[in-house]
């Protein structure tokens, strides 16, 4: 029996799958287009999917970035802001902007909305799905553009390309260092935990669960099962038939979560650089723990945001300071595989 | 030239032959479209030396890139008569040296063939585990179409035992596809009268651009030089790695006349290349050495990766790690019971890291009691414990380059690393069994507790050294008992120094201090008394000893 228990669960989880577009079909309805520039996006661009709520601070940076390694195209889910975003969005001239005031978290915190617009839009485009608060870099992203990886990963025939999630963070309380929007982030939130990642490879999903990084080490030391999930997979060469399982940690099908090899070697993979712990996380998380939207049972995250209001000092004495992408390939954090 | 795509590159690379004086033969893939064809020669056509040939259509690995290669060359051999050597190349090629450093390189060797040829036997260049057999099978397949024909057809072929015969007795070669050919051997190969019957054989050989022309050269050529003049380097799966911009210098320092494959979009590669001066690079033999070394080093970071390191795009199965962690270590069990000062004397003696009980209950303790350790590793149980595996990974990984030591005991958390450790070639690990009475007998509990403890620890010890027994084991490992081991300290903590090899010629100076035994036997007895057997301590005499000698007196030592 066995030898069948594969095959069910391949067959199962592509019901799962067609329930997943299913529901993001259902929701689509949700989305009210705010300014639509598809019409722009041409054969072999390369599109962003992000959903934003009051990102105001973050986003000329992450744009900025994202441009210059050679996105065209940015698809935007507004989730209700009142800081100026989707004004700032609509503005920009390589966006295209939806919004809706329902539910995060009943949207699978914005993977229902995202899914549906990448069905209609993604279709045979590479895509990056990102968080504001993600930036994306690759070996080499200071010389090669998003279109050389994206050629090479097609002629190595892959489909998918893993992230590691970084916490970055400041030395000294989190309210300490001002932010500018535009700036770049890392010049203060220039430290990260280099080493204490712990992963461990899901059955059925078959991607890596990874975990660790700053968020572990102080906040989840006596409850390391609830700690944040750090490997991603925001490269997709997207298909309508594709669907995000749980954020952009996992795809369905299943062969799009095999970024990692298993025989030894390296596989080629990026990083997000989290700019998560801005000025702007202290205040932001008072709200976050009333709003409830950004876990499944929130009422176990209060204790984390409670430590998060209270301002505190990431930084220890082993931090790693961030220098380049260089570093954290020599370090093991992402690899070149064989791309050099 | 072969083209097939990015074609105003090819165009650019064509005036760049083209403006040095050569002329110019190019094939264009019959899959492309007719408009973007006749864009293309529409754009070349205000160059006088410049013909196209026949189209085919050039699928990876088949016949059609010989057929386009025969028809371009025959082009080129009647069209221009003063043409003495002919260098095939592609659109994504780019010479790297002025075109007159390659014509002047190629005046001085008129009668060399330079085209990369080598049997099979000789070469471990075939991917996929099709060498000789390329020649031997047949292969009407498309490996990249038809991938499942393509293999059930090889085993067929194989389960059966067919076999071609090899027309006329040549001999196959192979080798780059990329060659730069003399107009008498080249016309010699195409005007063959048995071309018929070897166009025949090759058309189902397995990849033929790489065994055709590299086959028949041997045939004709006066003087080969196997060796090619195009600079191309292959991955793990034999597809061509792609030069970008960042490859500029290693290109530049290659001395290499021309490259390929290069990004289309590389345009600081294009613009370099195709303006330097004369003499930007020095004139001597194209050297692909330098270049060599690092792509084989990228080979192997694709292969086998780095040997120890757990991260998100390497995490191998069971029994393909090559290398648990990534350096040596050494574990020692029932040392620091034994030994008052044992972390400090060893630290001082070796020079290494020296942790306490990394799996220890309350906290990983780290050397010098530290609460994070290189790399953030925190000392939290329960983040240890979650994946003691990553744990202990992690901190080897993090401390490359410095040695870690760490002490081990029944009384930790070995449970779910035991089996880790002990399969782990890095690892020294040794054990001084029932040691961990030593503090029990120190200790000022009630003796019924202390009974109760005794067993559950001896029980978990014993479990332990199953496991280092095991024919499993790769660790080194040691194991004394600790009567054995009083009897003679000095020499094991010898033997583990040495092993550890760093900065000890001296011997040993200091020796560490051992913990007072005396009422130890006693104490055994009394746990004996109690129905609770002691046996992995050793035989430990009930009275003290007198002529034991005394050991908390640091001995006199000498070692030469």
């Amino acid at each position: 029996m066995a030898v069948l228990n594969d095959p069910i669960l391949a067959y199962r989880l592509r019901w799962k799958r067609r329930r997943l577009l299913f529901r993001a079909l259902r929701k689509r309805p949700q989305l009210r287009s705010v300014i639509n520039r598809t019409d722009q996006i041409a054969k072999g661009d390369i599109l962003a999917a992000v959903t934003v709520r009051n990102e105001m601070v973050r986003l000329p940076y992450f744009l900025e970035h994202h441009r210059r390694l050679g996105v065209a195209h940015f698809l935007f889910v507004d989730n209700n802001s009142n800081d100026g975003t989707p004004e700032f969005l609509a503005r920009q001239p390589d966006v295209s902007l939806w919004g809706t005031p329902h539910s995060y978290k009943l949207s699978r915190f914005g993977m229902d909305w995202l899914t549906a617009l990448l069905a209609r839009h993604g279709h045979g485009h590479w895509c990056l799905t990102l968080d504001a608060d993600e930036i994306f870099i690759y070996p080499h992203h200071d010389t090669r553009p998003l279109p050389a990886l994206t050629d090479w990963l097609e002629r190595e025939g892959r489909d998918s390309f893993g992230a590691l999630m970084l916490d970055m963070y400041p030395k000294g309380r989190l309210s300490e260092h001002a932010y500018h929007p535009g700036d770049d982030p890392f010049s203060a939130l220039c430290w990260f935990d280099g080493g204490n990642y712990m992963i461990q490879r899901k059955p059925d999903l078959q991607n890596l669960w990874i975990q660790g990084g700053v968020r572990a080490r102080c906040f989840f030391g006596d409850e390391p099962r609830r700690a944040p999930t750090m490997g991603k997979i925001p490269l997709v060469r997207w298909n309508r038939r594709f669907a995000y399982v749980s954020s952009t940690h996992s795809l369905l099908p299943r062969r799009l979560n095999h970024v990692y090899a298993e025989d030894g070697g390296e596989m080629a993979s990026g990083i997000l650089m989290h700019s998560k712990f801005l000025n702007v996380i202290v205040d932001k998380s008072a709200e976050e723990k009333r709003r409830r939207e950004h876990f499944a049972n929130s009422d176990l995250y209060d204790t984390y945001y409670d430590s998060l209001i209270e301002d505190p000092d990431l930084w220890c004495g082993a931090s790693t300071k961030y220098i380049s992408w260089r570093q954290l390939e020599a370090m093991g954090l992402m690899s070149k595989g064989n791309w050099i | 030239m072969l083209v097939h795509t990015a074609f105003d590159r090819a165009e650019q690379v064509a005036r760049h032959w083209a403006a040095a004086g050569c002329p110019l033969v190019i094939h264009a893939d019959k899959s492309v479209p007719k408009a973007t064809y006749d864009a293309f020669v529409k754009s070349l056509s205000n160059l006088p030396d410049v013909r196209f040939s026949k189209r085919h259509r050039c699928e990876w690995g088949t016949w059609g890139l010989v057929a386009a290669t025969q028809s371009a060359s025959q082009l080129m051999l009647d069209q221009f008569p003063d043409v003495r050597h002919v260098y095939l190349a592609s659109g994504s090629c780019l010479p790297l040296r002025p075109v007159q450093e390659l014509i002047d390189y190629l005046a001085e060797r008129p009668q060399t063939d330079f085209i990369e040829s080598a049997t099979t036997a000789d070469v471990p260049w075939t991917i996929g585990g099709l060498d000789q057999e390329r020649f031997t099978l047949r292969f009407p397949f498309s490996w990249r179409k038809h991938r499942y024909l393509f293999d059930r057809y090889v085993a067929l072929q194989r389960a059966v035992g067919y076999k071609r015969r090899i027309p006329n007795g040549i001999v196959p070669h192979m080798g780059s596809q990329w060659w730069c050919l003399t107009r008498q051997t080249l016309s010699a190969i195409l005007s063959d009268p048995e071309r018929e019957t070897y166009d025949r054989y090759f058309k189902t050989v397995w990849i033929p651009d790489e065994s055709y022309f590299q086959t028949l050269a041997r045939q004709y050529s006066r003087q080969i030089e196997s060796r090619s003049l195009t600079l191309s380097k292959f991955d793990y799966q034999g597809k061509p790695h792609i030069f970008y911009d960042d490859h500029l210098q290693l290109l530049r320092r290659s001395d290499c006349f021309v490259a390929r494959k290069i990004w289309p979009f590389a345009n600081r590669l294009y613009d370099a290349f195709l303006t330097d001066k004369a003499g930007a690079m020095k004139q001597t033999e194209p050297n692909p050495g330098k270049i060599d070394r690092i792509f084989a080093k990228a080979v192997e970071r694709r292969t086998r990766g780095r040997p120890g390191l757990l991260m998100q795009s390497r995490f191998p199965v069971e029994g393909r790690e090559n290398g648990l962690t990534c350096a040596q270590y050494s574990v020692f069990e029932g040392f620091s019971d034994l030994f008052e000062n044992f972390e400090t004397w060893l630290a001082k003696a070796t020079g290494t890291r020296v942790h306490g009980h990394l799996f220890a209950p309350g906290r990983a303790e780290f050397s010098e009691r530290q609460t994070v350790m290189n790399g953030a590793l925190s000392d939290s149980a329960s983040l240890r414990d979650y994946n003691p595996r990553a744990f202990l990974t992690s901190l080897i990984w993090n401390t490359r380059g410095e040695r870690q030591c760490f002490q081990m005991g029944p009384r930790d958390h070995v449970k779910k690393i035991e089996w880790y450790i002990a399969k782990d070639p890095n690892a020294q690990i040794s054990v001084i069994t029932g040691a961990w009475a030593v503090p029990l007998f120190k200790s000022n509990a009630n003796f019924s507790d202390i009974r109760q403890e005794a067993a559950r620890l001896q029980q978990t010890e014993s479990k332990h050294l199953e496991v280092l027994r095991s024919p499993w084991t790769k660790a080194r490992v040691r194991i004394w008992t600790m009567a054995e081991f009083i009897e003679a300290p000095m020499e094991p903590l010898q033997t583990i120094i040495d092993e550890i090899g760093q900065q000890n010629l001296r011997g040993l100076s200091e020796v560490p201090r051992m913990s007072d035994l005396s009422g130890f036997g006693q104490f055994l007895q009394n746990l004996k008394n109690q129905g609770m057997h002691p046996y992995l301590m050793g035989d430990f005499p009930v009275a003290h000893d007198p002529h034991e000698p005394q050991q908390n007196k640091p001995k006199p030592y000498l070692v030469q």
